[in-house]
C-alpha cells in the first residue's frame, strides 16, 4: 500500500519536448508554447503506472513523481 | 535584552515621524558614525549561538520583510537559525530591482551605518559568522557610501571581513537564490528549489537574505524595542513604512509614513497632486493598479489594500496622470517584465513575451476583439510556473491593468486612444528597449 504520489516538474530543466502530455493527457497539458502545464492534485492508483511512464520519458529528467512533502 | 541598557546613557527611539530617516541635528546628507551612534547604541557583537532574546523582542514587533513579499522576518530569522550546515550568513539585498523604488538606494546612501547595525542585530540573532553585502552595480554613490561606512567600522566584527557584491541590473538577480549564487560566483539567475537559502545558501550554509529597509528597522528594534516600534502604525502591520510616491504629485520622492496611514494623508505629505490622477499603481510592478477613486479612499496597510486587490509591497505609489493612457503605460512595463526573464523557464520566456506582445498590439490599437481572452488566457496559463515569481508578478500587473483601465482597453480595441500626454510615465530603470 502506498501514499498518494503527486507530480512536479522543474521548470528551468523542462525544454517542452512534450512526451509527458502524450502519455498522461489525464493529468498534463501543453500551452500554447508546448510547455507542460500539471493539473492539480494526487496521482491515484489507477493513474500510477502511466506517471511513472511519462516521468521516465521525460528526456532531461524534469519530471518527478514525489510523495507530497510539507516544508519544515 | 534591550540592547539600550547596554549604552552608557539611555537612548530613546525617535518620539514621532520620521524614524529611519530622522537626521541626527548637526548633519545633512551621509551619516557617519559618530552622528548615527548619537542617536542610536552600537548594536550586539554576534555570538556563535543565536540570541534568543533578540529573536523574541524581533517577533514581538511583528516586523515583515520590506522587500516585497511582505514575509514575517521573525520566521525567517528562526528558519536560518534552525539550520544544520554550518554557521549562517547574512546577506544584505540592497537590490532595488523595481525601477520605481529609491526607498533601499537612499538607505545606503544616507544611512548606511543604520543598515550595518541591522545586519550586525540580523547576525546575532541567528548566530551568523559572516555578513556580505550586495548592491546594484549602477548605484556608484550607494557602493561608495557603504564602502565608506565600512571603513569606519573596520574594527567592528563581521563587518571587518564584510565584502560588498555587485548586482547586474536585471530584476531577477535580486531573487534571494540568484544572490546567493552570485556571491559564491556563479550567474546571477535564481535556482530551482528546493533548497532555500534558508537551508542552504551561501557556501552552502544557512543564509538569510534581507531587504535592506527591513535591516534598518531591525536595527531600530533592537536598539529601542518592540513595544517602541510598535507605537506607531496598525496593530497587526506595525512601524513605518518608506514609501517612494511618483507620478501627478508636487513633490515625489520616497516618505517614512506609519502603517495604516490614509492615502489621502500621504498626498498631503507630497504636496498634494498637480493634476488629476487616473488610477495608482500601489506596490510598483509587482504590486497592482487600483483605480484613482478606490485609492484615494484606501489606506498603506496591507489589510486595507488586500480588498482592492493590492499590497504595499516594495512600497511605491504611483499616480497615473489623468491624461495620460493607461494601456500604453501598460505595455510598456509588460515588455519591461519580459526582458526581465532570466532565459531559464519556458512558460516565462515565452508566456511574458507572447502578454508584452499582446499588450503593445493593443497599446498601437492594432489587436483584434479577442486580444483581452488572449491575455487573460495567458496570464492564467503562466501563473505559478517558474523557478522565481517573475511571471507571477507579470501575470498580477496585467490582470490588474485589464480590469483598472477596462474602458480604455475597449477604446483601443475600437482603435481609438483618450490620452492628452504622450511623454512615457513609469520609469524603466536602466532599461531602454522598444516601448
Amino acid at each position: 500500500m502506498s501514499a498518494p504520489s503527486r507530480l512536479t516538474v522543474d521548470p528551468i530543466a523542462c525544454d517542452g519536448h512534450g512526451l509527458c502530455a502524450d502519455l498522461l493527457p489525464e493529468r498534463i497539458r501543453l500551452d500554447d508554447w508546448g510547455f507542460p502545464i500539471i493539473h492539480s492534485g494526487d496521482i491515484g492508483p489507477a493513474l500510477e503506472v502511466h506517471a511513472r511512464r511519462a516521468v521516465s520519458a521525460c528526456p532531461v529528467l524534469a519530471l518527478k513523481l514525489a510523495r507530497p512533502s510539507r516544508p519544515a | 535584552m534591550a540592547i539600550s541598557e547596554m549604552a552608557t546613557e539611555p537612548l530613546v527611539g525617535p518620539s514621532g515621524l520620521p524614524r529611519l530617516l530622522a537626521r541626527p541635528a548637526v548633519h545633512g546628507g551621509w551619516v557617519d558614525l559618530g552622528a548615527h551612534r548619537s542617536t542610536m547604541p552600537a548594536p550586539p557583537t554576534p555570538g556563535a549561538r543565536p540570541d534568543e532574546r533578540l529573536m523574541l523582542e524581533v517577533e514581538a514587533s511583528a516586523l515583515r520583510g520590506c522587500g516585497g513579499a511582505a514575509f514575517p522576518t521573525a520566521v525567517k530569522l528562526r528558519a536560518v537559525a534552525a539550520g544544520r550546515r554550518g554557521r549562517p550568513v547574512v546577506v544584505v539585498n540592497g537590490s532595488e530591482g523595481e525601477p520605481a523604488s529609491r526607498k533601499d538606494r537612499l538607505l545606503l546612501v544616507t544611512r548606511p551605518h543604520l543598515v550595518l547595525d541591522g545586519a550586525l542585530v540580523a547576525a546575532a540573532a541567528v548566530g551568523a559568522g559572516q555578513i556580505v553585502i550586495g548592491i546594484d552595480e549602477g548605484e556608484a554613490d550607494a557602493h561608495a557610501s557603504v564602502r565608506r561606512a565600512l571603513q569606519e567600522r573596520r574594527t567592528t566584527p563581521l563587518l571587518a571581513a564584510t565584502r560588498i557584491v555587485s548586482i547586474p541590473a536585471r530584476y531577477v538577480a535580486g531573487e534571494e537564490r540568484s544572490l546567493v549564487r552570485l556571491i559564491d560566483r556563479g550567474p546571477a539567475i535564481p535556482s530551482a528549489a528546493p533548497p532555500r537559502p534558508f537551508e542552504r545558501g551561501v557556501g552552502g550554509r544557512p543564509t538569510l537574505v534581507q531587504n535592506v529597509e527591513t535591516l534598518a528597522h531591525l536595527a531600530q528594534i533592537a536598539a529601542f524595542g518592540a513595544a517602541w516600534f510598535r507605537g506607531v502604525g496598525t496593530e497587526h502591520e506595525p512601524g513605518t513604512r518608506l514609501v517612494t510616491v511618483s507620478g501627478a504629485v508636487a513633490n515625489p520622492g520616497v516618505y517614512e509614513m506609519a502603517s495604516g496611514t490614509p492615502v489621502t494623508t500621504l498626498l498631503s505629505a507630497v504636496g498634494g497632486t498637480t493634476q488629476n490622477f487616473s488610477a495608482v499603481l500601489v506596490g510598483g510592478y509587482f504590486g497592482s493598479w487600483v483605480s484613482a477613486a478606490h485609492a484615494a479612499a484606501g489606506r498603506l496597510s496591507d489589510a486595507d489594500l488586500r480588498p482592492l486587490g493590492a499590497a504595499l509591497g516594495s512600497g511605491v505609489v504611483a499616480f497615473l496622470p489623468a491624461g495620460v493612457c493607461g494601456v500604453v503605460e501598460s505595455a510598456r512595463v509588460a515588455r519591461w517584465f519580459a526582458r526581465q526573464t532570466a532565459d531559464q523557464c519556458g512558460p516565462c520566456v515565452h508566456g511574458l513575451a507572447a502578454i508584452g506582445g499582446g499588450l503593445a498590439q493593443l497599446a498601437r490599437r492594432e489587436a483584434d476583439t479577442t486580444v483581452t481572452d488572449r491575455l487573460l488566457r495567458w496570464a492564467g496559463d503562466v501563473e505559478g510556473r517558474g523557478a522565481c515569481r517573475l511571471p507571477d508578478g507579470a501575470v498580477r500587473f496585467v490582470r490588474t491593468a485589464l480590469t483598472v483601465f477596462g474602458d480604455e482597453v475597449r477604446r483601443h480595441r475600437a482603435g481609438t486612444c483618450s490620452a492628452t500626454v504622450h511623454e512615457p510615465v513609469l520609469p524603466l530603470g536602466d532599461d531602454r528597449g522598444p516601448t
